[in-house]
């Protein structure tokens, strides 16, 4: 006992000796050691063994030596020792086939464990020792894990399908068999393993996924992260092979380019023929994953963008950007991705982003790839409207210190310049102005890039060219020199005078310069001859023998095949006809494009698409499918869930039948097997009415009238689930009624039907206008904030002090329902102010936000402070006293009723469909002849938002403006659209309000018929 | 997915590999090697990085890379939230991650790794969960495990792996209930020459630290929910409830968490609290450069500016600084090129500056770039967007917890363009 604490105090030593560099004589003898350890009765001690030799694999060093003694300790006792021989076991248990059969035994014993624990680690290392031989054994475990009563013990079944395929993929036939028993199970923590071992084996059974589809989406929510992020790619890749693409309606809106991408000539034909109505299972797709958009987790995130970029219909997009944004916040790695992504999204659909484009600033401590991808976004959002503000901001970039990123940032103005036409100009005149730049990599970038930019419009700017061949000597970059050099002798017609000078001026450096130099001053001289053979023949022949005679062989040879081609003489034979238009052939200009531009061919999110090359085991998105598949494979027996609560009452059997009967025919139900269906379950009823437990009574009822309004309306797919809760809890008191009267007649059954319709009705009546209008409502930001501030207390009334206010516009941060103001107060004295603040007691009823007593205002100076006001949505002054230490004055704010309003963001089809629903006594129109300047949209625009905060609705349609908003403190629509008819405009107003909406009418009329700005 | 993972540190050596599906020769990283050498920095390496049978996915915290070896499509994200996750947990469990931690807790983390991933697939992330199955080494446990033979590894399944609230465990008791609630805001923003703002947004987190017995529901709301224009929740935070009323209701997990991080919408006027007053100049054929540098509090609220401190990069050009503080310690690294000013708390009698000269190589052009200033900074008691939590409730639970609000306000990435 002694001896063997002392031992192991001495391995300790060891053990630190070790940590020093070599330990290579220490590890032979070392071994020896360990083996000792293994073999001693004490347990502390092997654990200690077992410790080294874990640190021992952990850092890569082969301790396969070792495996007999490890693993007769595979069945000891202590579960910590236990793992730690799994973990050398599945390590080197492919190395040892042989003496890893020993264990096996042990692992099957323990996979009848009453442990649910050590059943599931058991399969976890059996499945994992890649030994063919135990094939068959593996396979037997599988499928009784799958039947385990623990989750957890069938989720470790899942996984050991696909280590069991990736071992002997011969079994597939059986493992499917598994995957399709496990795909039922309705356990969250089984899903995500279970389709991920689905996509490693059968990916391409899709047929598996039909019945389980629906749940799939139900459970998606409470599914742990990572199997979410695997199910949604899967269900991704489903849904683009069952349903019609929802992009139809869109494509006679959209541009071309879209069009042409999506390949849809063949959709749009269907198109004509019937109107798109989107599949309810796609619905509930996009619905149940919408939430997941808010998840911490980031790949969650980009799985659920991924999947409405590829299946949502193009106005349901916008939501995921704000998502991708934040995740701008993360770790560099997860920007480096999400970046990426975005650029190949911006290409397509520039407006997505375009909002956020500040959040794509660059900032100098950004990682060099970041910048990049960056600046690559920008780029593609650049349009008309924001050019400037980008090419401002490239401006600072091309001063940044990193040069390479300078550089990129040139290519960048380039892009933009050629997309652009509007700025191309400013952008030239911007880079020419960067050849007088000091560092080389930007003059050479810059260059090259006002090469490519003359190319596509060389005979207005000889200017230009005139200015570079001035700076020629400046520039010691050999690609910028090569590159003035091509457009000399391109254009050499533009600037007749200048080039043989610069061509002289070669002629005499010609032997220092670099080789792509050379060869461009050959082409120079070749272009000069044929255009200009008096001035520059001597030159050229200069030029061509100290070619002839260069180091290098490529030059040797293209001045001979210069001379051959220009030089006319006896041997030149044909082609020297032809050498003028060979040479001066008109060249096409380069296209800049984004190195996105391709990557669209991925699926977005996947490997394949960060490498720009397909990855193994990529799987390819299947186009749309131009008829959807029968939609009826997915439907399953929805009376399975709702069953459990008759299971012990004595009709039991009675029931099931009734249900499995009617299950079959649930789609097309007539009336008849309806009201009989019904006739059973109130059965039921009666019988469950016996047992004493009234709470659990109305739990049975509530269920079965689930089934019943499932099996009629399949309801759950096309309400939101408040009404289905409305609607039971309706239903449930009726019949306790009933069921207590004891009616138990034909008749009842009947009434029970118009009843159920009646509710259903009800309960959409009640929710339709608040349900829908709560999604909806997304507040937006102001598309127009008034720099124009109000006087509310005169210098002269207020003693010296003055103030004015100005509506921000903004939501206020102070309350929900109150307007937020900006106050400036001056002092106008010679004297400081001190403890300028709102009186306590003020007034009339609204709630105000009062800004925090300003301590000492010093004369001549001005402090801006902000306020909130609960206007209550009425146009009534708001009075309060403004106080200062000596003085009260009292001041009033009146607001104007466009004020009062916060815009929002909606759907052209919300938009009418909510109009819709304020008619009448709602809504207040009026016909305008309206001024000639303000026919434009945008003047129109620009009126309208001025008078009142409203949001802009993105119009299908000519000549229809909408606008719509919501009243601050109540939060009512306020929908605002102006239709020109040349040259009268019709203005309607709906909303609630009516007398907001009369007020506001009479603004928008006298906005609209003022001309001026 | 995942089939092994190589961890290396700042020199190049791999120190730790785990596999867990057949064994990758460590010779596969020789390619992850080539692209840091190619890098300059080592940020700069990318993430992804193919190679002929694989992909390399690498995430760098703390001056150790994670190398993962991937062989087939998966979604990168996927690997790089997981790769970091493993070294949240890693902290979670040695305080911090570094070579050493991991070194000397060799067998614990190839325990964590073991029960993290199966098959390559994430199987336990959960902290709560992890917790139980392997308990964090502490001075304390190693003694009583010496003494009593016991060890680290628990011999049940976690509770939490099974339920529905796999974040929370059970049968936790304390003495003193409390939750602390951590409201912390940050500002990125770039200021442009003139002062004005470029971009500014702001970026909050709730942090919370939640010790209470059994199974308390909370519920947590704010007087202004309006102002949160994006969020992102814990899993245990009901989205629901969180749609219909902007009330935040969740059985929290036990201990530390994230419960919440949520963006003010760029469109909101950010008060920047600071501002930099600045003249950095170079004059053509002057080996000396003028700097002058001037910090003063705006909009603050009147609360104290603490912990500045100023960083910059200065020009290559710029060969020493010869500068003198009002307050505070500044450092020049003459090869890094970084001037660093911890200025401390900004004094609004007082304000705080750096003035002096620059001396340039001679003979060298005057550098046509200005250097960006980074600032950081820290406002206690003062959430910059206006946030306030209006109460915070408990349901569930018989007793009466301690609890409490604390607000902060920080500099995320905060560049003066000068």
């Amino acid at each position: 006992m002694l001896g063997m604490s002392a031992n192991s105090v001495s391995y300790n030593e060891q053990g630190s000796v070790e940590s020093g560099v070599d330990a290579a004589p220490w590890f032979l003898c070392r071994n020896e050691d360990l083996k000792e350890m293994l073999e001693s009765n004490k347990e502390s001690l092997k654990l200690e063994a077992m410790k080294r030799i874990v640190g021992l694999i952990a850092k890569g060093k082969n301790a396969s030596e070792l495996f007999p003694a490890v693993v007769k300790n595979v069945a000891s006792k202590n579960i910590e020792l236990k793992k730690l021989v799994y973990v050398y076991l599945v390590r080197y248990a492919e190395e040892q086939q042989d003496l890893a059969l020993l264990s096996i035994s042990t692992f099957q014993r323990a996979l009848k464990d009453p442990n649910q624990l050590i059943r599931a680690s058991a399969l976890r290392v059996l499945s994992s020792i890649r030994v063919p031989i135990i094939v068959p054994i593996m396979m037997l475990a599988i499928k009784e894990a799958a039947t385990d009563l623990s989750p957890y013990v069938r989720k470790t079944a899942a996984h050991a399908i696909q280590k069991l395929f990736s071992l002997d993929p011969d079994q597939k036939e059986h493992l499917i068999e598994v995957i399709e028993k496990l795909l039922k199970d309705k356990s969250t923590l089984v899903a995500g393993s279970v389709v991920m071992a689905f996509e490693e084996v059968c990916p391409d059974r899709i047929d598996l996924i039909h019945k389980n589809y629906r749940k799939l989406c139900n459970l998606l929510v409470d599914v742990e992260e990572w199997g979410q992020v695997v199910i949604i790619h899967m269900l991704t890749r489903y849904a683009r092979t069952q349903f019609v693409s929802p992009w139809r309606e869109d494509a006679v809106f959209d541009e071309n380019s879209e069009k042409a991408f999506y390949d849809s000539e063949e959709e749009r034909r269907v198109d004509q023929s019937k109107p798109y109505i989107m599949d309810p299972d796609h619905r509930l797709l996009l619905r149940n994953t919408k939430p997941l958009l808010q998840s911490r987790n980031t790949a969650v995130v980009m799985a659920v963008s991924q999947l409405y970029w590829h299946l949502s219909p193009k106005h349901e997009l916008s939501i995921i950007t704000k998502s991708l944004v934040r995740l701008l916040r993360s770790h560099r790695e997860v920007q480096y991705i999400v970046l990426q992504n975005i650029a190949t999204m911006s290409i397509q659909r520039k407006g997505m982003f375009e909002p956020f484009m500040k959040s794509f600033y660059v900032r100098s401590t950004d990682a060099t790839h970041i910048k990049t991808l960056k600046l690559e976004i920008l780029t593609n959002l650049a349009n008309e409207a924001n050019i400037s503000t980008i090419l401002r901001e490239f401006q600072t970039y091309v001063k940044s210190q990193d040069k390479a990123f300078a550089a990129a940032t040139i290519q960048a103005i380039g892009c933009c310049a050629t997309n652009i036409s509007e700025v191309t100009d400013t952008c030239l005149n911007g880079l020419v102005l960067l050849l007088s730049n000091r560092d080389e990599t930007v003059v050479a970038e810059s260059v090259v890039v006002i090469k490519k930019l003359l190319q596509t419009q060389p005979s207005q700017h000889s200017d230009i060219i005139k200015h570079m061949a001035k700076l020629f000597d400046n520039i010691t970059v050999p690609m910028a020199r090569a590159s003035i050099l091509w457009l000399m002798g391109e254009y050499c017609e533009h600037v007749p005078k200048i080039a043989p000078d610069v061509l002289r001026k070669m002629a005499k450096t010609f032997t220092d310069e670099e080789d792509i130099v050379k060869l461009q001053i050959v082409n120079l001289a070749a272009k000069l001859y044929l255009t200009n053979s008096k001035q520059t023949k001597l030159l050229t022949q200069y030029i061509l023998n100290l070619g002839k005679y260069d180091q290098n062989y490529d030059i040797r040879d293209r001045t001979r095949f210069i001379r051959q081609l220009i030089v006319p003489n006896e041997k030149s034979g044909a082609l020297s006809k032809y050498a003028r238009r060979i040479l001066m052939a008109p060249k096409p200009a380069p296209v800049l494009q984004s190195a996105f531009k391709d990557r669209d061919r991925f699926q977005l999110g996947t490997l394949s698409h960060t490498l720009n090359s397909q990855a193994s085991g990529y799987l390819e998105l299947s186009d749309w499918p131009a008829v959807a598949p029968d939609q009826s494979v997915r439907n399953v027996e929805v009376v399975e869930p709702v069953r459990l609560p008759l299971r012990e009452s004595e009709s039991e059997e009675n029931s099931n039948d009734s249900n499995k009967s009617s299950s079959s025919q649930s789609e097309k139900s007539s009336s008849e097997s309806d009201s009989e269906k019904k006739k059973k379950t109130l059965k039921n009823k009666k019988l469950q009415q016996q047992k004493p437990d009234s709470k659990d009574r109305q739990k049975r009822i509530r269920s079965t009238c689930l089934r019943i309004m499932q099996h009629n309306y399949s309801l759950n797919y096309y309400l939101p689930p408040q009404i289905i809760q409305k609607t039971l809890n309706i239903m449930t008191k009726y019949i306790l009624i009933h069921i207590v009267l004891s009616i138990s007649s034909p008749f009842f059954v009947n009434c029970m039907c118009s009843l159920l319709h009646l509710c259903v009705f009800l309960a959409c009546q009640f929710d339709a206008v608040s349900w829908p209008v709560r999604v909806s409502l997304q507040a937006s930001s102001p598309v127009f904030v008034p720099e124009t501030s109000h006087e509310l207390l005169h210098r002269m009334t207020g003693k010296g002090l003055s103030a004015q206010y100005r509506f921000t516009r903004q939501p206020c941060i102070y309350g929900n329902s109150m307007v937020s103001l900006q106050l400036t107060l001056s002092n106008r004295t010679d004297q400081a102010l001190e403890n300028i603040h709102i009186s306590e007691k003020s007034s009339t009823g609204q709630n105000i936000h009062r800004f925090n007593a300003i301590e000492r205002l010093e004369p001549q100076a001005s402090v801006t402070v902000s306020m909130g006001v609960d206007f209550n949505d009425s146009t009534q002054t708001a009075n309060f006293q403004l106080c200062t230490k000596e003085d009260e004055f009292s001041v009033s704010i009146q607001p104007a009723v466009g004020e009062l309003l916060l815009p929002i963001t909606m759907s052209e089809a919300d938009f009418t469909k909510e109009q819709g629903k304020l008619v009448g006594m709602n809504e207040s129109s009026a016909t305008i002849t309206i001024t000639p300047e303000n026919v434009s949209s945008q003047s129109v625009n620009r009126k309208v938002v001025s008078v009142a905060n409203l949001g802009v609705i993105p119009s299908g349609q000519e000549n229809i403006y909408r606008f719509a908003g919501k009243t601050v403190s109540s939060g009512s629509l306020v929908l605002v659209s102006v239709a020109l008819k040349d040259p009268d405009a019709m203005i309607t107003i709906n909303t609630e309000k009516t007398v907001m909406g009369s007020m506001l009418l009479r603004q928008v009329k006298t906005a609209l018929t003022n001309s001026g700005p | 997915m995942i089939h092994s993972l190589f961890l290396v540190n700042a020199s190049g050596d791999i120190f730790l590999e785990k596999h867990w599906k057949s064994v990758v020769s460590r010779s596969v990283c020789d390619y992850f090697f080539e692209a840091v050498e190619r890098a300059t920095e080592p940020e700069n390496v990318p993430p992804v990085i193919p190679t002929p049978h694989h992909c390399l996915i690498n995430v760098l915290r703390q001056r150790v890379y994670f190398v993962a070896v991937i062989q087939s499509e998966v979604p990168p994200l996927f690997v790089i939230e997981f790769l970091h996750r493993v070294v949240d947990t890693f902290q979670d469990y040695f305080g911090v991650c570094t070579e050493a931690a991991v070194k000397d807790n060799v067998v614990v983390v190839y325990e964590l790794l073991e029960e993290m991933l199966d098959n390559g697939f994430p199987l336990a992330t959960e902290s709560n969960i992890l917790k139980e199955l392997i308990k964090p080494p502490t001075i304390l446990r190693t003694v009583v495990n010496t003494i009593t033979g016991s060890t680290n590894v628990g011999e049940q399944l976690p509770t939490g792996q099974l339920s529905v609230v796999p974040w929370r465990r059970t049968g936790v008791k304390y003495t003193n209930n409390e939750a602390y609630f951590d409201v912390v805001e940050e500002i990125d923003a770039i200021i442009d020459k003139s002062g004005s703002t470029i971009t500014a947004e702001i970026q909050g987190v709730i942090d919370a630290c939640v010790k209470l017995t059994g199974m308390p529901d909370l519920t947590l709301s704010f007087m202004n929910p309006r102002l949160l224009d994006d969020v992102s929740f814990h899993p245990c935070v009901r989205f629901k409830r969180w749609e219909a009323e902007r009330i935040l209701s969740f059985v929290p997990p036990d201990g530390n968490f994230r419960l919440l991080s949520y963006h003010v919408s760029s469109q909101n006027l950010v008060a920047i609290p600071v501002y930099v007053k600045h003249n950095i100049s170079f004059r053509e054929g002057s080996s000396q450069g003028r700097f002058e540098l001037t910090l003063g509090p705006k909009q603050t609220m009147g609360k104290a500016v603490e912990s500045v401190l100023v960083s910059s990069q200065l020009p290559r050009g710029v060969l020493n600084a010869n500068l003198s503080p009002s307050q505070g310690t500044y450092t020049f690294d003459p090869v890094t090129k970084l001037l660093s000013w911890d200025v401390g708390k900004i004094n609004p009698q007082k304000l705080p500056s750096l003035k002096g000269s620059m001396s340039l190589q001679t003979g060298a052009s005057k550098p046509d770039e200005n250097p960006t200033i980074n600032l950081q900074f820290k406002i206690q008691q003062l959430a910059v967007s206006g946030l306030k939590v209006n109460r915070l409730d408990m349901y569930g639970e018989k007793y009466k917890p301690f609890k409490g609000i604390k607000y902060m306000t920080k500099a995320g990435k905060f560049q003066v363009r000068t």
